[in-house]
């Protein structure tokens, strides 16, 4: 009982990371219908910015903020200089080039850090708690209280405010919301910046309990996307609850079955959602036009 | 009948491949034509795929990867000529190509991308994790296929070099012949057609899900048979070879050419093959430009390097 | 007994009644016109009928054969063939080859026998080229053979779709808005190549805005207002029907239903 409580524990952890990347992808893919496979790059960056600013005598909060703000800079960089100028691509080139980004990224992470696994203190210490048999680690309350206020704070920008009514007026018809003055191009940046923000957020989160290291971005991106699928593409709420069940799942698989191939686990979902309920959990159903 | 430009292609095709050596400065360089060879005939299955019928797929290296360690497996285990085991490889990749193509092709866009992303992850993962049977990520030593010393019975003496050099071109060649044929017969139109627009493609009465099946064992088929050569060249394998960067590089080198022509993608093969050859001192910076290759082309020569520089050429003269 | 006969047919959109309780027939030779305002439902019909969407109510039969919901391939089996009002042309192929396309079901056979290019194989593309030619040069399009397609104007697409259409041998033709875009010459060439087909046996079903022309040609009209049949019968007795000129002009402005 008491272990299988403790998966919950570490998969309700992993999940609300896996939540953050997917709200990611959430936001792009609002903003501009581009599912961008880069995503987890964002993750890895949030990781090793942050560490390699704290081990060069950054006080650990502001690191966290100057990898917040690269990782935007990133964002930001990649829809100006690679999805803007693609313009209305086809699927295969927008995969591609976000592929391209992913490895481009990954690369440079290679050679500006290094190849090696990093790790910095916990925001609360990594003393351990001890919850009726359950070990709780202080980093992973924190992880799920981010992961939630996050979704809140996005929440209402997407609903109460003017500029997050405006990204998803962008999405939905690009022309007509041209057409009645929002500055299209703006809102798309304003996308990648806040989704590349959160996703280096989830990195940073992660790393006093599970590592970074520069290649950790591509099983990130799988694994937000599985869960940003779990939910319903292009649903926030599904993108929370699609996170937590993926990391539930991978717990569970992890403890009960095999850890070996817990990373197995994301792909599965992945193919059962699409067969059986491909618009997700929370997701809509569409219809072709001819 | 007149020689029609599939035969042609063909011809310039061997002629280069025949010819090249003449320029090789050392041995070194069949090596490196044997890679280019390899890597283009799972780039022409992947024409076949991308190029044809429209389909991405982002886990071919998965179907190199069975293919590759059909051949380290099957001699040991099932007492197979490693020649046997390269066709028991295809007809491995092929049945699982079929079983999992039904319900993935039904897929679209991003979605094919990242379930065929998962197929081959979850190939190289079960290749670098049964360690008792493949050796896991320090990989498993290949049988010698034996051809060379055979030949050399008859009196054609290569060196080993040589010997992969011509071997592999024989493959590029009957591949790219292969698939000229079919892009211009009913099959090869009925693939061009669903990727073109699915519902005429149904109307005029294209099976488009059997097509597309067909399209991906296919593909398959190449990738597997470039997978075998690869580990017989090598004599050793390792699960990169089912890799994500491999199945990666395989589309890039697809679309760096030109996804939509036979002798455009096995240019971009051999572009993307020698490249790293020819920056040796930039090998650090091989991923970075990788993913800026990929980049680049998609967003200012989306038909392919190619297509692109002949509609320049043809437009400037 | 009729060709096509369709009964019932029904279709909803998100709770809204797109086509409703529709049917009618089409007998061999016959030329049957679907018209309508805009928005009344006459391409979802079609859309139905060929197996684009699967009707939530009603039946389609194919000479006695129930084929409701069925593949638009296993129609084009059963010889139904269509074109679509905004052109699914195989853009990247050439003019030539987008009729030999059409010509799929003949020319198809074994994929090993097309992968070696066997003398088979090779006879079945010689056969539809020939056929494919024949066509191109019945739509007037023999001149474009070898252009690739998406380089031809929009009067001469729709042509193309036609020429495509009939490579299959239909026995009952779809035809959704064949004149749109065209000129007066180009309309009534359209026009004699419908009436052509027709009159060797093959049931067309037409939707087109050109009111003129479906006069002209058609045999039986069908009329369509916010997804129900409110009119069929003859065109002069069609254009008298006082139910029809209503539809059209818009008379009770304001009355609530807003299908556009």
């Amino acid at each position: 009982m008491t272990e299988l409580l403790q998966y919950l524990v570490s998969g309700t952890t992993v999940g609300a990371a896996y939540a953050l990347v997917a709200l990611g992808f959430t936001i792009i893919y609002n903003a501009s219908d581009v599912v961008n496979f880069a995503q987890g790059e964002f993750v890895m960056l949030g990781g090793m910015v942050t560490f390699f600013a704290w081990q060069a005598g950054v006080p650990l909060p502001l690191a966290a903020l100057l990898a917040i703000v690269a990782a935007a800079v990133i964002g930001v960089l990649l829809n100006k200089l690679a999805i803007e100028r693609a313009g209305a691509a086809p699927v295969v080139s927008l995969i591609i080039i976000t592929i391209g980004a992913s490895i481009f990224l990954r690369g440079g992470a290679q050679l500006v850090f290094d190849k090696q696994l990093h790790r910095f203190p916990g925001f609360s210490g990594d003393e351990p708690m001890n919850v009726g048999g359950v070990t709780i680690l202080p980093q992973g309350l924190w992880v799920v209280a981010v992961a939630v206020m996050v979704f809140v704070l996005l929440y209402v920008f997407f609903t109460r405010t003017l500029t997050g009514k405006a990204i998803l007026a962008t999405a939905n018809n690009r022309v007509a919301a041209k057409l009645v003055g929002i500055n299209t191009d703006y809102m798309m940046s304003l996308s990648f910046a806040l989704s590349a923000a959160i996703g280096a957020l989830a990195g940073i989160l992660m790393t006093p309990i599970s590592l970074t290291s520069y290649d950790l971005g591509v099983p990130f991106a799988l694994k937000g996307f599985a869960a940003a699928m779990l939910g319903g593409m292009g649903v926030p709420v599904g993108a929370l609850v699609g996170g937590l069940l993926l990391g539930l799942i991978e717990a569970l698989t992890a403890g009960l079955v095999s850890s070996t191939y817990k990373d197995a686990v994301a792909f599965i979902v992945i193919l059962v959602v699409l067969f059986w309920m491909p618009q997700g959990l929370f997701g809509r159903k569409s219809m072709e036009r001819v | 009948m007149r020689l029609s430009s599939k035969h042609l292609t063909l011809l310039i095709l061997l002629a280069i491949v025949a010819l090249a050596p003449l320029a090789f400065p050392s041995n070194f360089y069949y090596r490196i034509g044997a890679l280019a060879f390899v890597n283009g005939l799972a780039v022409t299955g992947l024409v076949i795929l991308i190029g044809f019928a429209g389909q991405v797929s982002l886990g071919h290296a998965g179907f190199a990867g069975i293919g590759a360690y059909t051949c380290a497996l099957a001699p040991i285990y099932l007492g197979l000529h490693p020649a046997l085991a390269m066709l028991l490889g295809t007809v491995i990749s092929a049945g699982i190509a079929w079983l999992i193509g039904g319900p993935i092709l039904r897929l679209k866009g991003y979605y094919l991308g990242v379930a065929t992303l998962g197929f081959g992850i979850l190939v190289s993962m079960v290749l670098a994790n049964e360690v008792p049977i493949t050796g896991g990520a320090d990989g498993r030593e290949v049988p010698e296929l034996g051809l060379r010393a055979a030949l050399k019975f008859i009196g054609i003496d290569l060196s080993n070099a040589q010997f992969w050099y011509a071997f592999t071109a024989l493959f590029l060649l009957g591949g790219a012949w292969v698939a000229s044929n079919l892009h211009d017969s009913a099959a090869g139109r009925a693939l061009r057609a669903l990727h073109d627009s699915e519902i005429a493609a149904g109307t005029v009465g294209v099976d488009v899900a059997r097509y597309k099946l067909s399209a991906f064992v296919l593909s398959a088929v190449y990738a597997s048979l470039s997978g075998s050569l690869l580990a017989l060249m090598n004599k050793f394998i390792t699960p990169d070879v089912a890799g994500f960067l491999h199945s990666v590089e395989l589309v890039t080198m697809t679309v760096l050419g030109g996804a939509g022509s036979v002798p455009g993608a096995i240019a971009g093969a051999t572009l993307l093959t020698l490249l790293p050859q020819a920056l040796t001192a930039l090998q650090a910076y091989e991923h970075m430009i990788l993913g800026l290759i990929m980049m680049l082309v998609m967003i200012f020569m989306r038909d392919g390097l190619v297509p692109t520089l002949s509609r320049a050429l043809r437009g400037r003269g | 007994m009729p060709l096509l006969s369709v009964e019932g047919l029904g279709i909803d959109f998100g709770g809204l009644r797109a086509v409703n309780d529709v049917g009618f027939g089409v007998e061999p030779g016959e030329i049957v016109s679907v018209i309508g305002p805009n928005g009344a439902g006459k391409t979802t019909l079609f859309n139905m009928i060929s197996g684009a969407y699967r009707p939530a109510r009603g039946k389609v039969s194919l000479d006695g054969e129930a084929v409701t919901g069925m593949a638009p391939n296993q129609l084009a089996e059963r010889g139904l063939s269509r074109t679509f009002q905004n052109l699914q042309i195989f853009q990247k192929m050439s003019v030539l080859e987008n009729v030999m396309t059409g010509r799929h079901l003949k020319a198809r056979g074994s994929l090993v026998a097309d992968l070696f290019s066997t003398p088979a194989s090779r006879r079945r593309t010689a056969e539809a080229r020939t056929v494919a030619s024949g066509l191109l040069a019945r739509v007037g399009l023999d001149r474009a053979a070898d252009q690739q397609a998406s380089s031809l104007s929009y009067g001469a697409l729709k042509r193309l779709e036609i020429a495509r259409a009939l490579a299959l041998e239909p026995r009952i033709l779809l035809l959704d808005e064949p004149a749109a875009g065209c000129n007066a010459v180009e309309t009534e060439e359209i026009d004699h190549l419908i009436a052509d087909v027709a009159k060797s046996g093959v049931a067309i079903l037409l939707v087109e805005h050109d009111m003129k022309m479906v006069m002209r040609i058609s045999s039986h009209i069908v009329v369509l207002d916010r997804g129900e049949k409110i009119a069929e019968g003859k065109p002069e007795k069609v254009s008298r029907d006082p139910k029809v000129i209503e539809a059209y002009l818009g008379v009770q402005e304001g009355s609530g239903h807003a299908l556009g």
